[in-house]
C-alpha cells in the first residue's frame, strides 16, 4: 500500500519558484490499477519519481506498506528500489552496450542472486514478453516495441510488487502500444499494484482508477477500485 | 560473486572504448616504462661494476710508491706484519721485459712478489705450486707463469718445470695460473710472477712500490689503513710520494652515488607515472559525465552506492594495471635487446623494481579514480536518469 501526505516538491529556478508538487495527497491500495493523466509539465513525473523512491518530496510525508520512505537511508532506498518498484520509463532507458539478456540480468546482479537463479529469472521474465529469440540482441539491434518490452521484462524479472510506468507507450507505435498495455494488464492479473502516467483517454480508461493532475494537485479522482 | 560481475562489466567498459582507453593507458605505460627501465639500467651497471671491483679486491687497501727520494725496504715492513689490524701484507715491485722459452717470445709483466701476494688475491693454480718463503730468501730461480704467458710460450703443453729465460737468467716455472676473466687492465694472465729478491736485482730497484694488505672486516680495515697513513707519513715526509686506496671505501661510495642516481632517476619517472594518473582521472571524470544517464539507469534499477564506486573504482585500477603491465613488459623487451648490443653488462629487472611498479600503478588506480568513482557514486538517481 502507498500512502502519500500532503506532498510537495518546489524548485527554484532563477527567481521563479516552480510548484512542480503542490500538496497531494493519495492512497493507492495493493492490486490497483491507477492511471495518471494531466497537462504536459502537470506533475505527473515528479510524483512518480518520488513514489518510485528516484526522487525526495520537499514536504509531506509518503509511506509504502507502513514503511515510512522519508526515513530509509540511501542504501534501504535502492534495496526498495530494487525489490519493490519496477520501472518502465517512456525512453526506455536500456544500457545500450549490454543485450537484452544482460539489461535484464543487471537488477538481479544489484539483488546478489546466484548465476543459475538469475538464468532462470531472465529467460522467464523475456519469456514472458516474447523476447526469447532476441536474448543477445543489443537495444539498437531492437524495434522501439521490442526494447520496450525488454524494459518491461527488466522491471518484472525481480518479481516486484509495485510496477510504475510513465509514459511506457509515448514512443511506440499502435501495435506495439497494444503490445505493451496487455503485458501491463498480465501484470495487474497477476497481482501487481500499477500506476500508469498516460496521455490517451483510452488507455487511461482500461485502468481502475483514474487521477488527474492539474498545476502540481489532484483535481479528480474515480477512487479506489481493486476489483477491476 | 557480486565483485565478480562488477570486473566483468568493468573490463567490458574499458574494451568497449578501446583508442580511448589505450590512450589513457599511454600515460602509465611510459611512466612504467620509464622507472623500471631507468632502475634497471642503473641497477645493472652498478652490479657489475662492483662485482668487477670485488674481484679486483674489494676488501684490500693497495698502496704504490711513486717518490723515489726515500726507499722503503722489505725489512721495514716487519712492524707492519705485526699489526693486529693488518692479516695480510704482500709487497712487490714490478717491471716489463721480454720472456723467452724455446724460439717463443713475449713482453711479459714481471711482478716480484713474496707468497702472500697468492693469498691475498685469492689466485689458483692450473698446475704447480705457488712460491714460497724459502724461493724469496734464497733468491731461487723459480717463477709461477699466468695462463697467457703459458698458452703463448708454450703452446704445445705443460710449462711446469721448463725454464722461461728473462733478462738473461733462467727461471724454471713451478706454477701455472688458472686463466682468469679479464677486467679491463688489471689482469694476471699476462704476468710472471718471480721471488721478490730476484726482481729487485733484475730491475734495480731495491725499494718496494706496491702494497697489498687486507683485513680481518671493515672497521679493522679502517684502523688498517690509518695505521699504515701513520706508518708511511713517518717513513716518507713528502705526502705525495706515496697513495693509499681503500677499495671498500671506493666501492661505498660508489653504491651511495650509484643509489642516489636510481632514486633521482626513479623520482623524475615517478612524475610521469603522476601525470599518467591525473590522465586517468580526467579520463574517468569525463567517462562518468558521458554515462550519468547510465548511472542514473543502475541506481533507478538498484544500484547501491558502492555498487556504482566499485564499477569505476574496477575501471580505473584496470586500465592502470594493465598500463603497468605493458610498460613493464615493454621494458623486458628493451633489456632484452639491449643485452644483445652490450655485452659487457648484463640488464635484468629486479624482482623488487617490478613489483614496486605494478603496486605503483595499482596505486595510481585507485588514487585517481576514487574521485571520479565517488563522484558517480553520489549522483541522485533522478538527477542522473534527466541528465542530457
Ligand atoms: N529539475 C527540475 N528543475 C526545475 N523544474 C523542474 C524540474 N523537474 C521538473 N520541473 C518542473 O516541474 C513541473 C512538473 O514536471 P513533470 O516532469 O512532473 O511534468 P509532467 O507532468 O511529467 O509533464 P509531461 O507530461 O510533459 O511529461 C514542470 O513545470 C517542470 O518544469
Ligand atoms: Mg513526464
Amino acid at each position: 500500500m502507498i500512502e502519500l501526505k500532503n506532498i510537495r516538491k518546489i524548485y527554484q529556478v532563477g527567481e521563479e519558484e516552480v510548484r512542480a508538487l503542490d500538496g497531494v495527497t493519495l492512497t493507492v491500495e495493493d492490486h490497483e490499477f491507477v492511471a495518471i493523466y494531466g497537462m504536459s509539465g502537470s506533475g505527473k513525473s515528479t510524483l512518480m519519481n518520488i513514489i518510485g523512491c528516484l526522487d525526495t518530496a520537499d514536504e509531506g510525508s509518503y509511506f509504502i506498506d507502513g514503511q515510512n520512505v522519508m526515513d530509509l537511508s540511501e542504501h534501504s532506498l535502492a534495496v526498495m528500489r530494487n525489490k519493490k518498484i519496477g520501472f518502465i520509463f517512456q525512453q526506455f532507458n536500456l544500457l545500450p552496450k549490454l543485450t537484452a539478456y544482460e539489461n535484464v540480468e543487471l537488477p538481479l546482479i544489484y539483488q546478489g542472486l546466484p548465476a543459475r537463479e538469475r538464468k532462470t529469472r531472465v529467460e522467464e521474465s523475456l519469456r514472458k514478453v516474447g523476447l526469447e529469440n532476441r536474448m543477445y540482441h543489443r537495444p539498437n539491434q531492437l524495434s522501439g516495441g521490442q526494447q520496450q518490452r525488454v524494459a518491461v521484462a527488466r522491471a518484472l524479472a525481480t518479481h516486484p510488487s509495485l510496477i510504475l510506468a510513465d509514459e511506457p507507450t509515448g514512443n511506440l507505435d499502435s501495435k506495439s502500444s497494444r503490445d505493451i498495455m496487455n503485458l501491463i494488464h498480465d501484470l495487474h492479473k497477476q497481482g501487481n499494484t500499477i500506476m500508469l502516467i498516460t496521455h490517451d483517454h483510452s488507455i487511461a480508461a482500461e485502468a481502475g482508477r483514474q487521477i488527474r493532475i492539474m498545476d502540481g494537485k489532484i483535481v479528480s479522482d474515480t477512487g479506489s477500485n481493486p476489483a477491476v | 560473486m557480486k565483485l565478480r560481475q562488477s570486473i566483468k562489466m568493468a573490463i567490458s567498459a574499458v574494451f568497449s572504448n578501446k583508442m580511448r582507453s589505450f590512450l589513457t593507458m599511454l600515460g602509465i605505460i611510459i611512466g612504467v616504462l620509464s622507472v623500471t627501465l631507468l632502475i634497471s639500467i642503473v641497477q645493472s651497471g652498478t652490479g657489475t661494476i662492483t662485482d668487477a671491483m670485488s674481484t679486483l679486491g674489494g676488501d684490500q687497501i693497495t698502496v704504490s710508491i711513486t717518490g723515489n727520494q726515500k726507499r722503503l725496504l722489505y725489512y721495514e715492513l716487519d712492524s707492519l706484519k705485526s699489526n693486529e689490524n693488518i692479516t695480510a701484507l704482500a709487497p712487490y715491485i714490478s717491471g716489463r721485459s721480454t720472456a723467452k722459452a724455446g724460439n717463443h717470445s713475449k713482453e711479459v709483466n714481471i711482478y716480484g712478489v713474496t707468497k702472500e701476494y697468492f693469498s691475498i688475491n685469492n689466485l689458483k693454480l692450473t698446475n704447480g705450486r705457488f712460491l714460497s718463503e724459502l724461493d724469496r730468501e734464497y733468491s731461487l730461480q723459480v717463477c709461477v707463469i699466468g695462463a697467457e704467458v703459458a698458452k703463448e710460450l708454450f703452446p704445445y703443453g705443460d710449462g711446469v718445470n721448463q725454464t722461461i729465460r728473462i733478462q738473461g737468467k733462467d727461471f724454471r716455472i713451478v706454477g701455472i695460473l688458472e686463466e682468469e676473466d679479464e677486467y679491463a687492465m688489471n689482469s694476471n694472465n699476462q704476468r710472471i710472477f718471480i721471488p721478490l729478491t730476484n726482481a729487485q736485482r733484475i730491475f734495480q730497484q731495491m725499494g718496494i712500490t706496491n702494497l697489498v694488505l687486507t683485513s680481518e672486516n671493515k672497521t679493522t680495515l679502517k684502523r688498517a689503513q690509518s695505521d699504515l697513513a701513520d706508518f708511511l707519513k713517518a717513513k716518507f715526509t713528502e705526502k705525495d710520494s706515496y697513495t693509499i686506496i681503500n677499495m671498500s671505501e671506493i666501492m661505498d661510495m660508489m653504491g651511495t652515488v650509484m643509489n642516489t642516481l636510481s632514486l633521482m632517476l626513479g623520482g623524475i619517472a615517478g612524475i610521469s607515472l603522476l601525470v599518467g594518473g591525473i590522465g586517468i582521472m580526467n579520463i574517468m571524470l569525463v567517462s562518468v559525465t558521458e554515462r550519468t544517464r547510465e548511472i542514473g539507469i543502475r541506481k533507478a534499477i538498484g544500484a547501491q552506492r558502492s555498487d556504482i564506486t566499485i564499477q569505476f573504482m574496477i575501471e580505473s585500477i584496470f586500465i592502470s594495471l594493465m598500463g603497468g603491465m605493458i610498460g613493464m613488459l615493454l621494458s623486458i623487451v628493451i633489456l632484452h635487446v639491449l643485452n644483445l648490443f652490450v655485452t659487457e653488462v648484463h640488464f635484468v629487472i629486479s624482482p623488487s623494481v617490478a613489483l614496486l611498479a605494478l603496486s605503483f600503478s595499482i596505486a595510481v588506480g585507485l588514487i585517481f579514480g576514487i574521485y571520479p568513482a565517488n563522484k558517480a557514486a553520489r549522483l541522485k538517481p533522478i538527477n542522473a536518469l534527466r541528465y542530457e
